[in-house]
C-alpha cells in the first residue's frame, strides 16, 4: 500500500530549449514597444468601438464575423480596467488616458508570438527535420506583415493562431492515434482540435475554411481506419463517434457558446437596434422595450397600432399616411387617383397609428372585455390622425406601376368606390385560429377585393412624397417575401370614441404590463442570419485590393502617420519570403504530379513513408494556402492585402517542406547538397536584410527622410507616404 | 440518327473482330453469350409486359447474379458482345453476308439451346419496339396541343424577337451564345415564317403568322430527352425496368413538358446536354475496342454535342465538366494500366484533346462566325460593340462611313471607350447623390446608343458658336485645351479633387455649368496616342485621351456598374494615374459638322478573333448585370428540388388561357427522396466494402450499378445544380431543369436497384418476381395517374383558381406556394 514510497518521487522535464528560444524571440518581436503608437491605427477605428460597446454593455450587430473575436478583444480591456469612454472616430486619433492600449494590444501580440514556435511544432510533428522546423519558425519570426498585423487590435494574428493550433492538435492526435489511441492525451488533442477549429470560426468567417480543410483530412483518415481490418467493427465504431463529437459537436456546441455569451454581455439597446425585428428589440434593456413594457399582447377591435415592416430595406419603417395627396398627375404622365398617400415612414411619429377596426361595427375603441382578432378576419385599417381607410384600387403605384396604388380612402370621386377590406394572413401563427399578437406576429394584409397584398417596394418617393418609402398593392402574390410582412411594434386599447380625445390619446406613450423574452435560440438565430444578409456597401476603399495583387506584393496598406514626423506604419510583406513562398507553391505542386504520374506507372523515386510525409505536409500546407486563398475570388466584398496573410503562414510552412525535400532527395551528392546549404543561409540572411530595411515602417519608430522613403518604394503600386514640406 | 449508327456499328465491329488487339477467343465470347442469355434484362420485361411466363423461371435472384456477373469493369461498359447481339437480330439475314468473318465465329458463338436462336429475334424486336413506344408517347404528349395559347407566352417574347432577327439579318445583343436562337431562327424560316411578326410582349396574338415551326422545333427536341434518357440509363444499368422508370418520370412531368412546348432556348440547351451524356455513355461502353468506329464516332459525337450545350448558353458548361471529369478518370486508369505503353497513352490523351477539346472549340466558334455572318443589317445591339465592328454592320452609319474626317470645333460627336463593353461616354440629368462627391451632375459610360450620348467640343476660351457661318472652320489638334459640352444638358465636362464614387483613389467626374459657362476644370487637353503635336485629329481612327488640366488626371472609365442612383450603367472617373491602359483611351464615334464635308472612311475591320473576344466580353458584362433588386421576388434555389413555386407562362385571371411551369409533384417528390436513399444505401454499401465486408456475388453486381452508374448521374446532378447557389445573377426556376433530367434518371436506376435487392432478399422466388414486377408497374402507373391529374398545369387551364372548388385543379394546390 506504500509500495510508492519505496521509489523516490522524480520529476523528468523534457523541455526543448529550441522552443523557448523561438517562444522569446517571437515575444520580442511581438512586444517590444507595444503601446507605441499611442494613437488610433487603421481598422483599430472599428474594433474599438466594439470594444467600448462591450464594455458599456450596448448591443450592437457586425456582419463581418461571429463575437468570439471582438470578445477577445474586449477582454484585454477588461483586465487592463477600460471603461469604453473612448470616441473611435477617426485613424491617428490620440488615445486618451483611460484607454489601456497595452492591455488592449496584448492577446493579438501574444497570439502573434506564439505561432512562432508552433509553426517548429507543426513541422517536428509532420516529421521534418528539426532543421527544417527552426526554418518556419524563423520566417514566420522575420515576415514584417506578421509582425505589424500581430501588434494591433486586429484580429487576423488571433485566427492565424487558431488556424495553427487546429493543425498542430490535430497532428498531434494523428501521431498519437498510432501508439496510444483513447489515451488521456490522444483525446486531449482531439478535443483541442475541434475547439481550436470553433475558435477559429469564432474570430473570423474565413476560419471556417481551415475547419474544412481539418474535417476533410480526419475524413481521409477515419476512411482508411475503416478500411483497416484489424480493428473490431466496435473499435471502428468508437472511433468514428469519437470525432464525430470532437470535431462536429463540440464546434458546433462552442459557436453556440460564443454567442450566448456574447447576447449575456450585451443586453442593452444601442444604435444598431433598427436593424433587429421588433421582438428582438423589445428583449434587450431599453430602447423599445421601455416603450413597449406593458403593452397588452393580443391586438382586439378598436387596438391602436403601429405596424413595422418586417424587411426594413433599404430603411426600417413603419405604415404612414399624412394629409398630402398623391398628384393628380405625374411627371411621366400617368395619372393617380389623387387620394391620400400611404408610405413608410423611418421615423417614429404620430401619424404612424392605425386603429384595427371591425368592418361590421362603427365603433373604434375596444369593447369590454376585448374581442382579438384572429388569423383570416377580414378588418379595416383606420388611419389614426386622419380617420381614413387603408384602401387599395387598380391604379398603378406611383414609382411601381406594375403594382396597385396604396391610399387612404377619399371619396372625391364616386366612380372610385372604397375597397378597404384586408384579409389578415398570420405568417408564423400556431394555429389556425392563432390570434394577431403584438411584435410576435408577422402579418400579411390581403386585400379582400384584389388580393393583392400591403408591401413595401423599396423605392423613395419624389419630393411630393417627401423622400419616404412608397407602399403597394403586390398583385401577383408570388410567395413569401418579408416586404409583404408587417408586425404591430407599439399598441395600445383605443378607449376615446371622439376624434380630438382619440388625437390626445394617440400623442400620449403607451402603457405596458406584459414582459416578454425571446428564447436564446430564437435571438442566436436572428442575429445570424442578420450577420450573415447584412450587406456592406460594395464602395471600395483607397487601399483595396484583389486577390490577384497579393501573391505578388503589389498593394500595401498605410496604417498609421505620425502627425509630424513621417514616421509611419505600414503593412508590407518581406518580399523576399513571399516570393520564395510562392515559388515553393509552384515547386511542390509540379514535384507533386510528377511524382504522383510516376507512381501511378509504378516507378517509385520516394520511399513509401517519406511520400506519405510529403503528401500530408502538402495537404496541410499547400491545401491550407488554397482554402485560404482561393475563396477571396468569389467573395463581392471590399478585400485589402491583409486577408491574405492566413494563407501566407501556410505558405511559408511549406517552403522549409519544399526545401528539405529538395535537399534530401533531389541533391544527389554530398558537394551539391554543402552547395544547396550555402544557398540556404545566403538566402535567409537576405530575408533578414530585407526585414531590418523593412523594420522602420513595421514598427512606426523611426522618422525616415523623404529620400529614404523613396529608396523604399521599390514598387509603384506601394503607397508610402512621403510628407511634403 | 440512331438507326444509321447502330448499323454502323455492326459492320464496324464485325470486321473489326477478328482483329482485335487482345481479341478474345471464340471460345470466351462463347461463354459469355451463354451466360448473358438467361438473364438478358429484356427476358423478364417481356415477361412482364405480355405476362407470358414460359420460360422456365428462374429466381430474380439467380438472374441479377448472372447479368451482373457480366458487367465488366468499366464504367457502365457493356463489352462488345452486348453491342452484336441485338443488331445481328435486328437485321440478321442482311448483315449475316456482311459480316463474313464472324459468321464462322456464330456457331461457336451460337447458344447450345437452339430454341434460343428464334426467340433472340423477338427479344430485339421488342426491345426496339419498346424504344420506339418511349419515343412515340413522348412525341404525342409533347405535340399534344402543341399551337395552345396561339399567344406569345413568358419567354418567347424574347426567343421568338430573336430567331426574328436572325431572319430579317438585324444585328442584336443577347448574354447567351447564339446557337440556339440561330437554330430558332433556322426552324422559323424553313417552315415559312418571314420575321415580321414583332413579339412585343407575352400575350401578344400570332394571328396569321406562323409560329408552329419554330414551336415544333423545339417540342421535337424536347420529345428526345425522353429516349435519350432511356437510352442512358439502359446503358448504365443494363435493366429495361429502370430505363422504362426514368422515361415515364420524364414523360409524365409536367414541367418538362411545358418546357418544351414553347420557343425557348432550354429544349435546345437540355437536348445538347443528354446528347452529350448519351454519347459519353456510349464511347465508355467501348472502352474495351478503342480506335473502333463506334470508339471514334461516340467520341467525336460527345465532343459535337458539348460544343452544342455550350453554344446554347454558358450553362453547358457544367456538362463539360462533367464529361471532363470522366476523361481524365478514364486517362489516369489508362495510365496506370502496365500492359499499355506510354505511346498509347499518349494516342489516348491526343484522341481526347482532339475530340473533346479542338473539336467543340472549332465548332464553337464556327457558330459565332455564321451568327456573325448571318447578321449583317445594322440593328439595336449595335451599341454594344466597338466602332470598328459597327461598321461590318449595313445600315449603320459607320458602314461605308460618310462622315467629316478630321474634328473640328463645333462638331457634334459621340466619344466611345477603347476597352471593349464599356461604351459611350454618357451623362444625363441626373446628380450625383448626397454623400457622392460633389452633388453635380452624373457622367458615366453607356452601351445603348442615346441623344444623352452626344457632346459638342468647343474652345476653351471663347463661347462664340463655331457653327457660325462667319468664321471660318477651325480644326482640333492634338495638345489643343477643349472643353466638351453636353448637347441635351448644356453642361461641360468637368472633374476636380473629389473622391469618385466607387473607385476611391480616383477623382469624380461631373457635368457642371449652366449653358455651357462653367470654370477651369472644364478644361481638357486633347492628346492622340503617338501622334506628333499640332496634327488634326481623325474620327474614328485617331486613339485620344483626354487630361485634366487642373489636376492632370486622365478621363478613363473603371468599368465598374454603379448602384441604382445611376441606372447600373458604368463609372467614369479621372485617374491621376498616368499608365496607358485601355481604359483610359477613347475613340470618336460620330461626327456631325454642317460646315464640313462628308467624306467616305473605311473604318478598320476588326479581325475575327477581336469580335469574338469582344462579345464575349460584351456577354459576360451583360450577365453580371442582371441582378435582382432588393425588395424583389426571385426563386432561390433551394425552391427548386422540392417544387416550392413555378412560374407564370400566360394568363392570371380566371379568364385567361393560363398555363403554369411546375414540376410533376409526385414525380418531383419522388427523386428528391431518391437522391436521399441513394446517398443512404451508398454510402453503406461503400462502407461495407471499405470494410472488407463479402458482399453476395448479386448484391455485389447491383451495387457496382449502384456506385458506378449512379455516381455518374449524382455528379451530373450535382455539377447542375450546386454552381446556382454562387451565381449572383437573378434565378429562375426553369434554370432547375437539366439537374432534374439527370435526378429522374437517378431514380430510375434507384428504384430498380431497390426492388430488385428487396427481391433477392426474399425466400421464395415466385413472391420475389410478384413483388418486382408489382413494385415496378405501381411506380409506373402512379406517375402516370399523376400526370393525368396535373396535365391541365402544361396543357393550359381556363376558368376558376385552383381555390374554387369548381376548378380543374381544385384540391391540387398542394402547396400555398403554387398560385395556378
Amino acid at each position: 500500500m506504500l509500495g510508492f514510497l519505496k521509489h523516490p518521487v522524480v520529476v523528468t522535464a523534457d523541455i526543448n530549449l529550441n522552443v523557448v528560444a523561438l517562444t522569446a524571440m517571437g515575444l520580442l518581436s511581438r512586444l517590444w514597444q507595444l503601446s507605441y503608437p499611442r494613437a488610433v491605427v487603421f481598422d483599430e477605428v472599428y474594433y474599438g468601438q466594439y470594444i467600448s460597446f462591450y464594455m458599456k454593455r450596448i448591443f450592437f450587430l457586425d456582419g463581418s464575423g461571429p463575437p468570439f473575436g471582438h470578445m477577445l478583444l474586449a477582454l484585454g480591456g477588461y483586465l487592463g480596467g477600460f471603461d469604453g469612454n473612448f470616441l473611435w472616430n477617426r485613424i491617428g486619433a490620440e488615445y486618451s488616458s483611460n484607454v489601456p492600449v497595452w492591455s488592449l494590444r496584448l492577446l493579438p501580440a501574444l497570439t502573434g508570438a506564439l505561432s512562432v514556435p508552433m509553426a517548429y511544432q507543426i513541422l517536428s510533428e509532420l516529421g521534418f527535420s528539426h532543421c527544417a522546423a527552426m526554418g518556419a519558425a524563423l520566417l514566420m519570426l522575420i515576415e514584417n506583415a506578421l509582425i505589424t498585423q500581430s501588434r494591433l487590435m486586429l484580429l487576423e494574428s488571433v485566427l492565424i493562431f487558431f488556424n495553427l493550433l487546429a493543425v498542430l492538435s490535430y497532428l498531434k492526435f494523428s501521431n498519437s492515434q498510432k501508439q496510444r489511441p483513447f489515451s488521456p492525451s490522444w483525446w486531449f488533442w482531439l478535443t483541442l482540435t475541434g475547439v481550436a477549429c470553433s475558435c477559429a470560426v469564432g474570430v473570423k468567417y474565413v476560419g471556417v475554411f481551415t475547419y474544412l480543410l481539418v474535417l476533410a483530412v480526419a475524413g481521409v483518415h477515419a476512411w482508411h481506419l475503416i478500411g483497416d481490418r484489424s480493428l473490431s467493427n466496435v473499435s471502428v465504431l468508437c472511433h468514428l463517434l469519437a470525432r464525430a463529437a470532437a470535431l462536429l459537436v463540440v464546434p458546433a456546441a462552442m459557436y453556440l457558446l460564443f454567442f450566448y455569451v456574447h447576447l449575456s454581455l450585451v443586453y442593452r439597446s444601442g444604435p444598431h437596434d433598427q436593424i433587429m425585428s421588433s421582438a428582438f428589440q423589445a428583449s434587450l434593456e431599453g430602447g423599445l422595450a421601455r416603450i413597449t413594457q406593458g403593452q397588452p399582447l393580443e391586438v382586439a377591435y378598436g387596438s391602436q397600432v403601429t405596424l413595422k415592416n418586417v424587411f426594413g430595406k433599404p430603411a426600417p419603417c413603419w405604415l404612414h399616411s399624412h394629409q398630402s395627396t398623391y398628384p393628380m398627375i405625374y411627371e411621366n404622365g400617368r395619372g393617380s387617383s389623387h387620394q391620400q398617400q400611404v408610405t413608410c415612414y423611418p421615423f417614429k411619429d404620430v401619424n404612424n397609428w392605425w386603429i384595427v377596426k371591425d368592418p361590421g361595427r362603427h365603433q373604434l375603441v375596444v369593447s369590454n372585455p376585448p374581442r382579438p382578432v384572429r388569423h383570416g378576419d377580414v378588418v379595416q385599417l383606420v388611419h389614426g390622425m386622419t380617420t381614413r381607410f387603408l384602401n387599395t384600387h387598380d391604379v398603378a403605384a406611383p414609382l411601381s406601376p406594375h403594382s396597385q396604388e396604396v391610399s387612404c380612402y377619399i371619396d372625391y370621386n364616386i366612380s372610385m368606390p372604397p375597397q378597404n377590406l384586408w384579409r389578415l394572413d398570420i405568417v408564423n401563427r400556431d394555429s389556425d385560429a392563432g390570434v394577431w399578437k403584438t411584435i410576435l406576429s408577422e402579418v400579411r394584409l390581403v386585400h379582400v377585393n384584389t388580393s393583392a397584398v400591403l408591401k413595401l417596394s423599396g423605392a423613395h418617393l419624389p419630393d411630393w412624397g417627401f423622400r419616404q418609402l412608397e407602399v403597394v398593392g403586390e398583385k401577383l402574390s408570388r410567395g413569401y417575401h418579408e416586404s409583404t410582412v408587417w408586425n404591430v411594434e407599439e399598441h395600445r386599447y383605443g378607449k376615446s370614441q371622439e376624434q380630438k380625445e382619440r388625437e390626445v390619446e394617440l400623442h400620449s406613450p403607451t402603457q405596458m404590463d406584459v414582459h416578454r423574452n425571446l428564447s436564446f435560440l430564437a435571438r442566436f438565430l436572428e442575429l445570424q442570419w442578420r450577420m450573415l444578409t447584412a450587406k456592406s456597401d460594395g464602395s471600395e476603399h483607397k487601399y483595396s485590393s484583389s486577390p490577384l495583387d497579393w501573391v505578388t506584393l503589389d498593394t500595401s496598406i498605410a496604417y498609421w502617420l505620425h502627425p509630424r514626423t513621417s514616421a509611419q506604419i505600414h503593412l508590407l510583406g518581406n518580399v523576399v519570403i513571399w516570393a520564395s513562398a510562392s515559388l515553393a507553391t509552384v515547386v511542390y505542386a509540379l514535384l507533386f504530379f510528377w511524382y504522383l504520374l510516376r507512381r501511378r506507372r509504378k516507378i517509385c523515386d520516394l520511399p513509401e513513408d517519406s511520400w506519405l510525409r510529403w503528401v500530408l505536409a502538402g495537404a496541410l500546407c499547400a491545401g491550407g494556402w488554397a482554402v485560404n486563398y482561393v475563396p477571396f475570388f468569389l467573395m463581392e466584398k471590399t478585400l485589402f492585402l491583409y486577408h491574405y496573410l492566413p494563407a501566407l503562414t501556410f505558405q511559408i510552412l511549406l517552403l522549409p517542406v519544399v526545401l528539405q525535400h529538395i535537399s534530401d532527395h533531389l541533391c544527389r551528392t554530398q558537394l551539391l547538397r554543402s552547395l544547396f546549404s550555402a544557398l540556404l543561409v545566403a538566402w535567409y540572411s537576405c530575408a533578414c536584410h530585407v526585414f531590418n530595411t523593412l523594420r522602420p515602417l513595421t514598427y512606426g519608430d523611426k522618422s525616415l527622410s523623404p529620400s529614404e522613403l523613396k529608396a523604399l518604394r521599390w514598387k509603384d503600386s506601394w503607397d508610402i507616404l512621403i510628407r511634403k514640406y | 440518327m440512331l438507326c444509321a449508327t447502330s448499323r454502323l456499328l455492326a459492320a464496324r465491329t464485325a470486321t473489326a473482330l477478328p482483329a482485335q488487339p487482345r481479341g478474345r477467343g471464340p471460345g470466351a465470347r462463347c461463354r459469355r453469350r451463354e451466360l448473358h442469355f438467361p438473364g438478358h434484362p429484356e427476358l423478364d420485361l417481356d415477361d412482364f409486359l405480355t405476362g407470358r411466363l414460359a420460360r422456365p423461371s428462374v429466381p430474380v435472384g439467380r438472374r441479377a447474379i448472372l447479368r451482373r456477373g457480366r458487367m465488366p469493369p468499366a464504367v457502365g461498359g457493356g463489352p462488345a458482345g452486348s453491342e452484336l447481339r441485338p443488331r445481328r437480330g435486328r437485321c440478321g439475314p442482311q448483315t449475316a453476308r456482311v459480316v463474313g468473318p464472324d459468321e464462322t465465329a456464330k456457331p461457336a458463338a451460337r447458344n447450345p439451346k437452339r430454341a434460343g436462336w428464334g426467340s433472340r429475334h423477338f427479344e430485339a424486336a421488342g426491345r426496339w419496339a419498346l424504344l420506339a413506344l418511349v419515343t412515340l408517347l413522348s412525341f404525342a404528349t409533347r405535340f399534344h396541343r402543341l399551337e395552345e395559347p396561339p399567344h406569345v407566352c413568358w419567354d418567347e417574347t424574347h426567343f421568338g424577337k430573336m430567331g426574328s432577327y436572325y431572319i430579317n439579318r438585324t444585328f442584336f445583343f443577347d448574354v447567351h451564345p447564339p446557337l440556339g436562337k440561330m437554330l430558332i431562327g433556322l426552324a422559323g424560316y424553313l417552315s415559312g415564317y418571314d420575321g415580321t411578326f414583332l413579339f412585343q410582349k407575352p400575350g401578344d396574338k400570332y394571328e396569321h403568322h406562323n409560329y408552329m415551326g419554330m414551336r415544333g422545333f423545339c417540342a421535337f427536341l424536347g420529345s428526345l430527352l425522353v429516349p435519350f434518357a432511356y437510352l442512358i440509363v439502359l446503358e448504365l444499368s443494363k435493366s429495361l425496368p429502370a430505363a422504362l422508370l426514368t422515361a415515364a418520370l420524364l414523360t409524365f412531368d409536367t414541367g418538362c413538358l411545358t418546357l418544351s412546348q414553347y420557343i425557348l432556348l432550354d429544349p435546345i440547351l437540355m437536348f445538347f446536354i443528354m446528347a452529350a451524356m448519351l454519347s459519353m455513355v456510349k464511347y465508355n461502353s467501348c472502352a474495351n475496342r478503342p480506335f473502333s468506329a463506334p470508339w471514334w464516332f461516340w467520341l467525336s459525337l460527345t465532343g459535337i454535342n458539348l460544343a452544342g450545350a455550350l453554344g446554347v448558353k454558358f450553362v453547358g458548361l457544367f456538362i463539360i465538366l462533367q464529361v471532363g471529369w470522366n476523361t481524365i478518370s478514364d486517362l489516369w486508369h489508362l495510365f496506370g494500366d502496365l500492359s499499355l505503353s506510354v505511346v498509347t497513352v499518349g494516342k489516348h490523351l491526343t484522341a481526347r484533346i482532339l475530340c473533346l477539346i479542338v473539336l467543340p472549340l472549332t465548332l464553337y466558334t464556327a457558330t459565332y462566325a455564321v451568327h456573325f455572318m448571318v447578321l449583317n443589317k445594322s440593328g439595336p445591339g449595335d451599341g454594344f460593340f466597338s466602332s470598328a465592328f459597327q461598321a461590318r454592320l449595313s445600315g449603320n452609319n459607320l458602314h461605308n462611313a460618310s462622315i467629316p474626317e478630321h474634328l473640328a470645333y463645333g462638331s457634334v460627336i459621340t466619344v466611345k471607350n477603347l476597352r471593349m463593353a464599356i461604351g459611350y461616354l454618357h451623362s444625363h440629368r441626373h446628380l450625383y447623390p448626397e454623400g457622392i462627391g460633389a452633388r453635380q451632375q452624373q457622367v458615366t459610360t453607356y452601351l445603348h446608343k442615346d441623344y444623352n450620348n452626344l457632346w459638342i467640343i468647343k474652345k476653351h476660351n471663347t463661347n462664340a458658336d463655331p457653327l457660325d457661318p462667319s468664321l471660318p472652320v477651325e480644326f482640333v489638334r492634338h495638345g489643343d485645351i477643349i472643353r466638351l459640352e453636353h448637347k441635351e444638358t448644356s453642361r461641360n465636362l468637368h472633374s476636380h479633387y473629389h473622391e469618385a464614387p466607387l473607385t476611391r483613389k480616383h477623382y469624380q467626374v461631373t457635368g457642371y455649368g449652366i449653358n455651357g459657362t462653367g470654370d477651369s476644370n472644364d478644361f481638357w487637353r486633347i492628346e492622340v496616342i503617338n501622334r506628333k503635336f499640332g496634327n488634326r485629329i481623325k474620327v474614328l481612327r485617331s486613339r485620344i485621351r483626354l487630361i485634366h488640366l487642373v489636376t492632370g488626371c486622365v478621363l478613363g472609365s473603371s468599368g465598374k456598374v454603379l448602384p441604382k442612383w445611376g441606372w447600373e450603367q458604368l463609372e467614369v472617373t479621372c485617374t491621376p494615374y498616368l499608365k496607358e491602359t485601355l481604359n483610359s483611351i477613347w475613340n470618336v464615334e460620330d461626327h456631325i459638322n454642317p460646315k464640313l464635308p462628308n467624306i467616305s472612311l473605311d473604318v478598320l475591320q476588326p479581325s475575327f478573333p477581336e469580335v469574338l473576344l469582344e462579345s464575349h466580353m460584351v456577354m459576360i458584362r451583360g450577365n453580371n448585370g442582371l441582378k435582382p433588386k432588393d425588395n424583389e421576388f426571385t426563386s432561390k434555389p433551394w425552391h427548386w428540388p422540392i417544387n416550392y413555386q413555378g412560374l407564370r407562362f400566360s394568363g392570371i385571371n380566371d379568364t385567361d388561357f393560363r398555363v403554369y411551369l411546375l414540376g410533376n409533384p409526385v414525380v418531383w417528390w419522388l427523386n428528391l427522396l431518391s437522391i436521399a436513399l441513394y446517398l443512404l444505401l451508398g454510402s453503406i454499401i461503400a462502407v461495407a466494402v471499405q470494410r472488407g465486408a463479402h458482399l453476395p456475388v448479386e448484391v455485389e453486381g447491383l451495387s457496382q450499378v449502384l456506385l458506378r452508374g449512379g455516381g455518374q448521374l449524382l455528379l451530373g446532378w450535382i455539377l447542375h445544380y450546386f454552381p446556382f447557389f454562387l451565381m449572383g445573377r437573378i434565378l429562375y426556376f426553369h434554370h432547375y431543369f437539366p439537374a432534374m433530367l439527370f435526378s429522374s434518371m437517378l431514380t430510375g436506376i434507384l428504384w430498380d436497384t431497390l426492388l430488385r435487392l428487396w427481391a433477392w432478399s426474399l425466400a421464395s422466388s415466385s413472391l420475389a418476381r410478384g413483388l418486382y414486377v408489382v413494385g415496378n408497374l405501381s411506380l409506373l402507373l402512379g406517375t402516370a395517374y399523376s400526370f393525368y391529374l396535373f396535365h391541365p398545369l402544361a396543357y393550359g387551364m381556363v376558368g376558376p383558381l385552383a381555390q374554387d372548388p369548381r376548378s380543374p385543379m381544385a384540391g391540387l394546390r398542394w402547396l400555398e406556394s403554387w398560385d395556378f
